[in-house]
């Protein structure tokens, strides 16, 4: 469904994404996984189209994605890494925003903004202002934003950073919901937890490149078992494919 | 371009413009609030309310007949506030800025004048203490002083006692005067006819037989009839019209850069990026932008011109289409220089403070504060390259210049070429790509 090739991107002399290529299938949350700075937001904003690449290529279906207006982007949802909500306006009024820039208006939109509302259980304070939400619900929010025009494909850039362990779990909750209705999901973030939780596949990504794209059980097989015989955690295996050395 | 989006965006920066309750205050009271302060300085003599009159002491150490003639006819001046106070008090005065001119009539001076006047002896002086921040006031003052003193001299000296011993100390010293001898004779005829003069005047008043009052003396052979010009005879200046002009397209320039900094805090907060991935132009993104901006810089002007009509009587006297076209290039402008600091800004903080300045200095030299007919001729051309000039112009063309709809076309045509000159400099410099 989403297929990226040898995607590549420069800023100056840094080189952001040097070489990423990797596929998600129907139903599937691969989880992008990285250090700070490895070019996972960069990787992200090449897929939805906010960053033109140097080289390769962006596959949706078949459709090679190109140009702001390209209809191929209604396939997919951004949940972006910062909060993208406008804290002086309603959740109702935010979602309806979004809503429309998909051109979607009237009745179907109401009833998308009911959907989502429901989903990210914020129902009954959609007449409220954003700025009157927790963290937690912000975080629910700002993933309903992204599925008001029901895509196929869900971008997620870290959506539970700064979140407490019970709307962590709600969200969870809610993308495995999506994965069974054959969403397909890329999950970024830092917690290996998570992506053991969520993903089935693992991309991991650094200084630009790919050095690990497998199942979750490949992944634990690369490292012998720990000391007291149990299976090394993915931290172990994180911290081995990259390295110790501080970031950033 | 897709309707709905773009009805979205325009919908939802209003509501967030309508949701800060600082940038409504800046562009709604703010703008009315100043305009009604400069307008009240400003608005001069009008048809119903008299002209200020300036405030001036008279000190009257001479007590002689010319100079009590020359305080009651001062007394009468509409132009004067006057005071009869201390040659001391005068001073103090002055210097503290409540009085504008103090004049000292000194010892001796009725006397030294009706010498002066007939046979050039030494002229006296007359002492004028004034503030030098109204050194205009200063020469009013002295060319209606001129009027007094002229009146109460000749009318003495044509009519007084005071005339008559000038007349005959006059034929008395003739001899000394060192004239030729034909102009010492012709002066003395001259002289001679005048003592006929007055024992006429003395035999009407005993025999009754005139009820004449005391002739005057010289007048101003002329009198003066003023007009203010503008296109019609019944439009009064109303310099309430000029202030809400230019504060109102002060404010909303204000307004629209504000707006331009918003954009900037979007991309901050990666609002922007989130736009972006929706299947939208540029193209349509940035003229949601300017629509929205239009709209409120159009708000700001027209709310501030409504109060003014309802309030101070403000009337649209030119073309009501032109003063709307004028109004809408006005504030097309202003929302393309709110994408412009968009465009060139980096963050909200530096922009905020780079387009504060770069605001003030366009209206001050577009005439937002004080008319451009003040500055020096050179300013004037110069400040043709600056927008809010011809803005300021054409919404005084269409209100009390009373100037027709052909007015309102260079300023419109001007307006949005700017607005085209910033639209295409904030495009092609606006920053898109961003991780
Ligand atoms: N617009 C930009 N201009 C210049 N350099 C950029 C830009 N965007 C990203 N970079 C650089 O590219 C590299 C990759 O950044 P990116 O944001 O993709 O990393 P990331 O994996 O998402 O990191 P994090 O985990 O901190 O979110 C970083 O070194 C970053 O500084
Ligand atoms: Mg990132």
């Amino acid at each position: 469904m989403l297929k990226i090739n040898n995607l590549r991107k420069t800023y100056k002399d840094l080189v952001a994404v040097s070489d990423v290529s990797f596929t998600l299938e129907r139903g599937q949350l691969v989880g992008l996984l990285g250090p700070n700075g490895a070019g996972k937001t960069t990787t992200v904003s090449m897929i939805a189209g906010l960053v033109t690449p140097d080289r390769g290529e962006v596959l949706i279906g078949d459709h090679r994605l190109s140009g702001d207006t390209d209809p191929v982007k209604r396939r997919i949802g951004l949940v972006p890494q910062d909060l993208a909500l406008y804290d002086e306006l309603t959740a109702h009024d935010n979602l309806r925003f979004f809503g429309a820039l998909y051109d979607l208006t009237g009745a179907a939109l109401e009833q998308s903004i009911a959907s989502v509302l429901e989903l990210v259980e914020l129902s009954d304070r959609a007449s409220d202002r954003v700025k009157t939400f927790s963290g937690g619900m912000k975080r629910r929010l700002n993933l309903a934003a992204g599925l008001l025009h029901d895509p196929d494909i869900l971008l997620l850039d870290e959506p539970t950073v700064g979140v407490d362990p019970q709307s962590r779990n709600a969200i969870f909750d809610n993308l495995e919901a999506l994965k069974q209705r054959g969403k397909a999901l890329l999950y970024t973030t830092h917690y290996m937890e998570e992506a053991e939780r969520l993903a089935d596949r693992i991309v991991v990504i650094d200084h630009g490149n790919v050095i690990a794209n497998e199942t979750l059980a490949e992944l634990h097989a690369r490292v012998p078992a720990g000391p007291d015989g149990g299976r090394a955690t993915l931290e172990t295996v994180f911290l081995m494919l990259t390295g110790r050395s501080l970031r950033d | 371009m897709p309707i709905t989006p773009l009805i979205a965006m325009v919908r939802k920066d209003l509501q967030l413009f309508f949701a800060d309750r600082r940038a409504v205050i800046m562009s709604f009271i703010v703008p009315i609030a100043i305009g009604s302060f400069f307008g009240s300085i400003f608005s001069g003599p009008s048809t119903n309310t008299e002209a200020a009159r300036i405030p001036v002491a008279i000190v009257d150490q001479d007590g002689s007949p010319i100079s009590n003639d020359i305080v009651a006819s001062a007394r009468t001046d509409k132009n004067f506030a006057l005071s009869l106070i201390s040659a001391d008090a005068t001073r103090d005065q002055v210097r503290r800025g409540k009085m504008t001119v103090g004049v000292i009539i000194p010892k001796g001076f009725g006397d030294a004048a009706g010498k002066a006047f007939f046979s050039g002896g030494a002229k006296p002086q007359l002492d004028l203490l004034f503030d030098p921040s109204h050194a205009t006031e200063l020469a009013m003052v002295r060319g209606i002083l001129t009027e007094h003193v002229m009146e109460a001299v000749s009318k003495e000296m044509f009519t007084g006692p005071g005339g008559r011993k000038a007349v005959d100390d006059a034929l008395g010293h003739l001899q000394s005067t060192g004239l030729p001898s034909d102009e010492q004779r012709a002066l003395g005829t001259m002289l001679h006819s005048v003592q006929a003069y007055y024992s006429q005047q003395d035999a009407a008043a005993s025999t009754g037989a005139s009820t004449r009052t005391r002739a005057p003396g010289l007048t101003m052979p002329y009198s003066t009839h003023e007009e203010a010009v503008t296109s019609g005879a019944n439009i009064a200046y109303n310099g309430y019209a000029h202030s809400f002009a230019g504060m109102g397209i002060q404010f909303l320039l204000f307004a629209t850069s504000g707006l331009g900094i918003e954009i900037l805090l979007e991309r901050q907060k990666g609002l922007w990026k989130r736009l972006r991935s929706a299947p939208i132009s540029r193209l349509t993104l940035l003229a949601g932008k300017t629509l929205s901006m239009t709209i409120v810089a159009l708000m700001t002007l027209l709310v501030s011109f409504a109060f003014a009509m309802v309030v101070f009587h403000v009337h649209i006297s030119g073309s009501l289409i032109g003063f709307l076209s004028v109004a809408i290039a006005t504030s097309l402008m202003a929302a393309t220089f709110g994408l412009l600091i968009a465009a060139l800004g980096h963050t909200p903080q530096a922009a905020r403070g780079v387009s504060t300045l770069a605001v003030l200095m366009m209206v001050m030299l577009g005439g937002a504060w004080v008319p451009t007919f003040i500055f020096p001729s050179w300013l004037q051309q110069l400040t043709l390259v600056v927008p809010a000039r011809w803005a300021v112009d054409g919404l005084d063309a269409m209100t009390w210049r009373g100037i027709g709809l052909a007015g309102a076309v260079a300023p419109t045509l001007v307006l949005l070429g700017f607005a085209a000159f910033f639209g295409i400099v904030a495009m092609s410099r606006f920053r898109w790509e961003e991780a």
